[in-house]
């Protein structure tokens, strides 16, 4: 059930000195088209995966694009690849390889 | 007493070396490849190996083996260069073969005393005395005189295989009643010419491939253009050295003997042992290039074909099969031409024949990823393959994700997934890609009422995916996981039948899928209903084209239903490139590396194609292409098959 009621959320503060944007620019450079992203949403509102659960991969790729990878791995893996996001997406982001990419660099840095 | 003859020179080391390393490595190859299949292919080959499929096999071998029918109905000129240099090639050692077998036959019924002589002065035989009386003195001299007991001897004529290779040079003359000589060296010299008449278009090939047909031919590496010469070479070097033998001996055929007849017997009569060594360095040569270059593709072939008749497939993970697959092709460039990122991005090097070559030479592991990922995986390499290579389960197998195909991702997908009472009706399956053209969902619906007939439409809220777009990039426990709540959902409905809008998922639901209920693609159901008389439809007089969407034409074999549907429906214009070789729309789920511009500039050829005859409007079958084509163009509308069907429907 949702709640509608009040409470208290954490602060977010970010401290911009010391994000590491490294895993972003290495996005970048594999998926270059990602750059050309205005977060319209447009990706989240045609998603396959997201008709079934919380998932956002709009919210995703935005923390991504932030530096705030914690969790993302986990979310991304709801993916189910199906590519309406990629064909909706007005920018002409390749959101498939996008992924695959994003996926692939939380992975290798995991360790 | 016995006299033996035996014809051995030399020369034929280098070839009988080549001979049996070239054996002794294939067979190793063979055998340590056939140790890694897989148990299913085990068993397939196990149940399969001596059966009546045998018989399509050897058919097969022997028309895309020898004959080429396959590049022969795709460019004649093209065929007929692969066939002569195979099946000259092969004709040359089988006739040789024949006629050295006749010709010994003729000499051992003539026992000839003053023949045997003769061999052995002018040709170098070997001529030996056993019997009885042998005398071990005698046996152990390389070179033995003729010696009979007052002219009763028994001469045994032997043959070593090679014989039928150096024929011309050791029986410079034919045993007299041997009458077929002549007719012999004259079809022998036709094979040769018809050998080199492959060898002249090979040439002119790589100056001019458009001539054959090809826009673009491979680029080979430094070994395999070494074996090319060493091949190109035998032939000029048999042509030499069987007219330097006929200029001496007078012993040639129409061709060889109108060679030698320039040369001047002075000169080459010290050459001739030379020239000989030269061919036989030649084939050694060659041999021994030739289980580690594209020429192994020469016995391979003919395997893979044998095993593929008798139904091994490939899996998803490598095999013994792979390697056969692997090492059968000839990089004959074929799968080049057709190539969509060829012809239109000009990107030059993840064609089918470049990943395999990578596969086998172990490449770079970041090249070998860059030419996996790199592909539509439209099939248009599949078709055109002259062996029959399962390119894209290669491709597919290439792509495997390793670690990040992790399990349990979709557990979310059950909280949502309600169980629907389905006994007896059809189940219909939009696909994701579906939801974004509803005229092709609703435009079903629309036929399933007309036609009368109670569906289901399984995926109208929320969809699972088919999982085939996560096989295609090589998450295959992934994929595994989808397949099961998908089959999970189908099976516990009771419905009867499985039609689905996406031949995305129509060909995931018919190869990876095990439902034990008919499934088809919504242009077979419409194609059904209408030849049922379920479906009335009227004819109107538009005038469309049609594009075959790749997952359902090549993928599925699909291409005459949706035509009968729309001949029912419109008039079907013909385009150039159709069925088999349509041109992808550029967006097909396969490839995640390609840009948007890049998938832009496909769809225009593709397009182009489309309307190079006034067409009313572009029809296509596939909700992918649709979608690609309708963002294309505002000239043509943009339609799907059913959705032709519905506005065509009489009530």
């Amino acid at each position: 059930m949702i709640d509608f009621g009040f409470a208290l959320k954490q602060t977010r503060q970010e401290n911009l000195d010391k994000v590491s944007l490294e895993k972003y620019h290495k996005l970048l450079e594999l998926e270059p088209s990602f750059k050309r992203c205005f977060q319209c949403g447009n990706c989240s509102a045609t998603c396959s995966a997201r008709q079934f659960t919380d998932f956002s991969i709009r919210r995703v790729h935005t923390s991504f694009r932030r530096g705030e990878y914690d969790g993302l791995a986990q979310e991304l893996r709801k993916c189910m690849l199906c590519g309406k996001c990629t064909l909706v997406c007005p920018r002409g982001v390749n959101l498939r390889s996008l992924i695959i990419n994003m996926r692939q660099i939380l992975d290798e840095t995991e360790k | 007493m016995k006299i033996h003859a035996y014809p051995y020179n030399d020369f034929v080391i280098p070839f009988l070396i080549g001979t049996v390393l070239l054996f002794a490595i294939i067979i190793f190859k063979y055998v340590k490849w056939i140790r890694r299949f897989s148990d299913e292919q085990r068993k397939v080959i196990r149940s399969n190996w001596y059966s009546w499929k045998i018989f399509p096999a050897i058919w097969e071998m022997i028309r895309e083996g020898l004959i080429h029918v396959r590049i022969i109905k795709k460019n004649l000129l093209l065929g007929i260069m692969h066939q002569a240099f195979a099946l000259g090639w092969f004709l040359l050692i089988v006739v040789g073969a024949i006629e050295s077998r006749d010709a010994f036959f003729t000499m051992q019924h003539e026992q000839s005393i003053e023949y045997v002589r003769e061999l052995q002065q002018q040709n170098g035989w070997h001529v030996y005395n056993t019997g009885e009386d042998k005398n071990p003195e005698y046996l152990n001299q390389r070179r033995y005189r003729v010696e009979t007991e007052g002219g009763i001897a028994r001469i045994e004529y032997k043959r070593p295989f090679y014989v039928g290779i150096f024929y011309r040079y050791f029986v410079h003359k034919a045993p007299a009643s041997f009458r077929q000589h002549k007719a012999y060296s004259d079809l022998m010299d036709a094979l040769l010419l018809y050998v080199f008449l492959g060898l002249t278009m090979a040439m002119v090939k790589i100056f001019w491939s458009k001539i054959l047909g090809m826009r673009r031919t491979t680029k080979h590496t430094l070994v395999d253009r070494f074996a090319k010469f060493s091949l190109w070479m035998i032939f000029p070097m048999r042509l030499l050295a069987e007219s330097v033998t006929a200029c001496l001996y007078g012993n040639g055929g129409f061709f060889t003997q109108a060679v030698g007849n320039l040369f001047d017997p002075m000169i080459v009569r010290g050459l001739e042992t030379s020239v000989w060594m030269l061919y036989s360095l030649m084939l050694g040569v060659f041999f021994v290039t030739m289980p580690f270059t594209r020429y192994m593709h020469i016995f391979t072939e003919l395997l893979l074909i044998y095993f593929r008749k008798i139904g091994v497939t490939e899996g998803d993970k490598k095999t013994g099969y792979t390697y056969f697959e692997l090492n059968a092709c000839s990089r004959c460039g074929v799968c080049i031409s057709g190539c969509p990122m060829d012809k239109v991005l000009e990107n030059h090097e993840i064609q089918s024949v470049y990943l395999i070559r990578s596969l086998r030479n172990q490449e770079r592991v970041s090249r070998l990823k860059m030419i996996a990922d790199n592909c539509l995986m439209c099939d248009r390499c599949t078709v055109d393959c002259p062996v029959g290579i399962d390119l894209s389960s290669l491709r597919r197998m290439t792509r495997d994700k390793g670690k990040l195909d992790t399990t349990g991702n979709y557990e979310y997908l059950a909280k949502k997934q309600t169980p629907f009472n389905a006994i007896g009706r059809v189940a219909y399956f939009g696909g994701c890609m579906s939801h974004l053209t509803p005229g092709i969902t609703e435009s079903m619906e629309k036929i399933f009422n007309a036609a009368g007939q109670k569906y289901w439409y399984m995926d109208k809220l929320r969809t699972i995916c088919c999982g085939r777009p996560l096989q295609q990039q090589g998450f295959l426990k992934q994929a595994e996981e989808l397949r099961q709540k998908n089959t999970e959902m189908i099976e516990k409905s009771g419905s009867t039948m499985l039609v689905t809008s996406c031949p995305i998922c129509y060909q995931s639901f018919k190869k990876e899928y095990n439902l034990n209920i008919p499934i088809m693609h919504h242009t077979e159901y419409i194609d059904m209903l209408i030849k049922q008389g379920r479906l009335k439809v009227r004819h109107d007089d538009r005038k469309v084209s049609y594009h075959d969407p790749c997952e359902l034409g090549r993928g599925c074999g699909i291409y005459d239903e949706p035509r009968e549907v729309l001949g029912a429906v419109t008039n079907l214009q013909k385009t150039r490139f159709q069925r088999e070789k349509s041109v992808c729309c550029g967006f097909n789920l396969g490839n995640t590396k390609l840009s948007l511009e890049e998938q832009t500039a496909i769809r225009n050829a593709s397009l182009q194609n489309l309307t190079s005859k006034p067409v009313d409007a572009i029809v296509t079958a596939c909700p992918m292409c649709k979608k690609a084509f309708q963002h294309a163009t505002n000239d043509y509308p943009v339609r799907d098959i059913a959705e032709v069907v519905a506005e065509n429907l009489i009530n």
